[in-house]
């Protein structure tokens, strides 16, 4: 299978084409050096031709930091296939390599395996500095001693023929190389390329497009043996964003009018699509001054009947709490989006993570009962914004949108969403205010209640934090706390008799059923296809609601062997004698456990990456094979 | 949920409102509490100017003053400690049409609330806003708070309050953009609501430190300044609160001051010897952040949904 040969022998050979069904290429590189806009232009043409694909960003936590260092690696890693893909993928089979040491963060990672193509900038080995030849060189034989096949690539001196800095350049050149090594279609490519630059002048463009062409003829030249991945068939008009963007385009679709945030990774690029587009729908973006202050903006706005909504991360959702309990207490709708990263404190301000489900859930002193979605895909980050809005306006509350980094920055094809005007929020109502309707006028059922707005004649009302009657009327007395705090918690179980019990991947009766809940879901249901090929009896299921629960769950549960949480938070792991007979469970886990009183099993790990479908099929037939020793 | 139906309700004459109209709840502050009067005076100020009650919004932190919103008629959002400021600024940002009225304290605007009493400063947004200052925590019993003179006794400093006092007024004088800077008193109703008057007739954001009393913690702390009136310097000037004679025979210490020159508005804010009062500062040519934060409120559902497309098509493959 070595495609990969030298250009003495490329001569003689006839080109080849081989047929894949999937590919993971990873392009990596110093910060700076345009890794990032190469894997992006790159994805978004095989999404343009029909293929199935997954992009995550490879983000070092600083700005610029110091060159060909292991921790500064920048790049994308981008799946393509012939069907549609739903996570990351395992091993990449082909890595661009702009220096040997930023090589080394993505074998940290675990993101290579034996027989994956690098090719490397080769410039190293002729570097005036010696330690840089010698490391480059030890790297060279230790990464073939890894059993990678290491191809040496002259990316900056090809590059120097059109431009006087290579690392200004050699992003696009490798693009060239890209596209004649998986037979994209070069004019498509050539127009996404013309489409980045134009902006920047003549000049610039015309030397992008000379890269591109140079770097398509080195590889025409030098590699005989090149790959196709089909389209998968899918006629329906696509588009193509990360989960930022649809988080930001699905606020737009909403009808919100109001975004107060403050800048914080990995939530902020949601920000930055609503600043630079939020005017056309005639939104405002308030940068506050802090997080408290950005919650309580849109507290006010919505208050005063404008629909807002406010996005963080956990650093910033530990600041907000206050206001969010607030919000609860005094029944203000407000969506509230949380793009989870690494934690607790500042953590990981870059990396996946699943860590704030039990913060959000339980992270108001008091009992504070509100709505929590968690989006699976990219697609949901968008259709799951007009849905918050809609249930914080509905049960008069907040309503979380739990996404993560993984989605954030995740970049995938999918059907173009349906817009309408009946999906933006109604226009204020300022009709007068029947004086004998109460503010909380709660519902004994649901507990629900309808709010007036300022401006409402005959409507006038001091919301407050304290405890209060339906009038709004602060009160002490013995017993009221208990049935205003049961109003609010009715409005969660009149949700739930609405909601429908989620759906089950695989078969609804087994040996065991993975539960997962946000963007795992791809990489869960890709190792459950592999374990159900080979004959286990294996399903999974992924919760979209996480407050209230879908109905019908213990039921569901009862159904299989043996239920378990995969979730990228920390949990203690099994067999650590250190933790025996108090074990901590994972976050979803403890909430099932409650919920279900099943003696639910979990796996959970907090690498900084997304989960591989891969590992976890070997976690998932490790525990299968337990089971089967247990029963035998 | 029904349409805006303002654009069509016909007054046919003008609402005509009485104090009545104002008055929320018993107040339940201490007898003698100099919150009553501010109380009193805006209640008068919302009558003359004809505020109707479903347009007027009194918005507050936590603390005694905070109270206030209860005691009035009007809409109300009694929120959390410090946090009146930013509650304020969501609902003008696309409530042009609103009258917004906030009561803070000295602990909920000068210390849990400072980073928000800048930034609020700053960004100038249409809304009255009293800082009741009576030099302690009287909700949570006598704490020491940012304004409380060296050496008072509290229960958190029972030697005496370490630090000299911060100067809510020099601080506010300080905040670039900053518009409409006054001080008043509770025990001068006319000096009070000819401040609070002009205040609300600012275009941006009007702070009004009110000299509060609070005779159950802090009694003696403003005797000086009733008992001699000379010891108050009435700063007097055509665009500054206008004065009538009766101010003018009560406080004989006075002083011209053009409330656009800031230097000397710092130099008066320092005084330590006299309490000033009056308009320190005014410029209404200060940026407002409203009028960003408002913009596109008449975008119909049609158009966006229209910009919406043209923008997926950005991202169609």
């Amino acid at each position: 299978m070595n495609h990969i040969v030298s250009p003495v022998t490329a001569k003689i050979q006839k080109d080849a084409v081989t047929l894949l069904d999937e590919h993971i290429v990873e392009i990596v590189s110093d910060s700076g050096e345009g890794a990032q806009t190469a894997g992006q232009i790159f994805g978004q043409a095989s999404a343009m031709m029909g293929n199935g694909v997954w992009t995550v960003e490879i983000i070092p936590a600083e700005i610029e930091p110091p060159s060909r260092s292991v921790p500064g690696a920048s790049g994308n890693r981008i799946r393509v296939g012939a069907r549609a893909l739903h996570n990351a993928g395992d091993k990449a089979d082909v890595v661009i390599g702009f220096n040997e040491q930023v090589l080394y963060s993505r074998i940290d990672q675990g993101a290579f395996k034996k027989g994956t193509h690098i090719f490397l900038e080769n410039k190293w080995e002729n570097d005036p500095r010696e330690d840089v030849r010698n490391t480059y060189n030890e790297a060279l034989t230790d990464l073939r001693e890894r059993g990678y096949k290491v191809t040496g690539v002259p990316m900056e001196a090809c590059c120097l023929e059109y431009v006087r800095d290579a690392r200004r350049g050699k992003n696009i050149w490798v693009l060239g190389l890209l596209c004649r090594l998986y037979n994209r279609d070069k004019d498509l490519m050539r127009k996404m390329i013309t489409r980045r630059f134009q902006a920047k002048g003549e000049k610039v463009l015309n030397s992008n497009l000379q890269l591109f062409e140079s770097g398509f003829s080195w590889a025409r030249s030098n590699l005989t043996q090149t790959w196709r991945i089909p389209p998968r068939r899918d006629d329906r008009p696509h588009v193509v964003m990360n989960g930022n963007q649809a988080l930001a385009m699905g606020c737009m679709a909403a009808g919100m009018e109001i975004c107060s945030m403050y800048p914080i990774t990995p939530a902020t690029s949601v920000s930055h699509y609503l600043a630079a587009n939020f005017k056309k729908v005639g939104g405002f973006v308030h940068q506050a001054e802090d997080e408290i202050a950005a919650i309580g903006f849109a507290i006010g706005a919505s208050y005063a009947g404008k629909t807002a909504v406010t996005i963080t991360s956990g650093p910033g959702l530990a600041l907000k709490t206050e206001f969010i309990g607030l919000a609860v207490m005094a029944e203000v709708p407000l969506v509230i989006v949380d793009v989870q990263r690494g934690g607790p404190s500042t953590g990981l301000p870059t990396k996946v993570e699943q860590s704030d489900l039990l913060a959000v859930l339980h992270g108001s002193p008091g009992d504070a009962p509100k709505i929590v979605l968690a989006p699976s895909t990219i697609e949901e980050c968008f259709h799951f914004m007009i849905t918050a809005r809609r249930l914080a306006e509905e049960f008069r509350g907040p309503v979380f949108v739990l996404s993560d980094a993984n989605l954030a920055t995740g970049v995938q094809p999918f059907p173009r969403p349906r817009l309408s005007e009946d999906q933006l929020s109604p226009p204020i109502d300022q009709s007068d205010w029947d004086p004998d309707v109460a503010p909380y006028n709660w519902d004994s059922e649901s507990g629900l209640s309808r709010r007036p707005i300022p401006g409402q004649r005959g409507g006038a009302y001091v919301l407050t934090g304290l405890g209060h009657d339906r009038h709004s009327k602060v009160v002490y007395e013995s017993g009221t706390n208990q049935k205003t705090i049961a109003m609010r918690s009715k409005k969660l179980a009149a949700l739930q008799r609405t909601l429908k019990p989620p759906t089950i991947f695989g078969d609804d009766t087994g040996d065991l059923l993975v539960v997962g809940w946000g963007s795992t879901r791809g990489a869960v249901e890709e190792a459950v296809t592999r374990l159900r090929k080979q004959g286990r009896k294996i399903s999974s299921v992924n919760l979209q609601f996480l407050s209230p629960l879908q109905p019908g769950l213990t039921e569901m549960f009862r159904r299989f062997k043996k239920v378990m949480t995969i979730e990228i938070n920390y949990s203690d792991k099994k067999d650590d004698p250190a933790f025996a007979g108090a074990r901590r469970p994972a976050q979803l886990a403890m909430l099932l456990r409650a919920r279900t009183l099943i003696d639910i099993d979990f796996w959970s790990r907090v690498p900084g990456s997304p989960l591989q479908p891969g590992i976890l099929v070997d976690v998932l037939k490790h525990r299968m094979d337990e089971m089967r020793g247990a029963t035998c | 949920m029904l349409g805006l139906k303002t654009d069509w309700v016909l007054e046919p004459e003008p609402r005509d409102y009485a104090l009545a109209d104002y008055e929320g709840c018993q107040a339940k502050w201490c007898p003698g509490c100099g919150d009553h009067s501010v109380l009193n005076a805006v209640q008068r100020l919302c009558r003359d100017e004809r505020l109707p009650p479903e347009q007027t919004v009194f918005v507050s932190g936590i603390g005694c003053s905070s109270r206030f919103p209860h005691y009035m008629k009007t809409y109300g959002f009694h929120g959390l400690h410090g946090r009146a400021l930013p509650v304020a600024s969501g609902i003008r940002a696309r409530r042009p049409d609103l009258n917004i009225f906030v009561a803070t304290g000295d602990g909920d605007c000068c210390s849990i609330g400072t980073a928000h009493w800048i930034h609020a400063l700053r960004y100038n947004m249409k809304m009255v806003v009293m800082m009741f200052d009576n030099n302690i925590y009287g909700l949570t019993k006598k704490q020491t708070s940012p304004t409380t003179r060296r050496g008072r006794r509290t229960n958190t400093h029972p030697d005496g309050a370490f630090l000299s006092p911060m100067n809510p007024i020099t601080v506010s004088l300080g905040v670039p953009n900053a518009s409409f800077i006054a001080q008043t008193v509770d025990w001068n109703p006319p000096h009070l609501y000819a401040t609070l008057r002009e205040a609300f007739h600012h275009p941006g954001f009007a702070f009004v430190r009110v000299m509060q009393r609070c005779p159950h913690f802090t009694g003696d702390n403003f005797e000086l300044f009733q008992t001699d009136p000379s010891k108050i310097l009435l700063m007097t000037h055509p665009d500054g609160v206008p004065v009538d004679d009766a101010l003018i025979r009560t406080f004989t210490t006075r002083v011209e001051h053009d409330p656009a020159d800031r230097m000397n508005a710092f130099n008066h804010a320092m005084r330590e010897d006299v309490l000033p009062i009056g308009l320190f500062y005014r410029d209404e040519e200060a940026e407002h952040y409203d009028s960003y934060t408002r913009e596109g409120l008449d975008t119909t559902p049609a158009e966006k949904v229209e910009a919406m497309d043209k923008l997926l098509d950005l991202y169609c493959v």
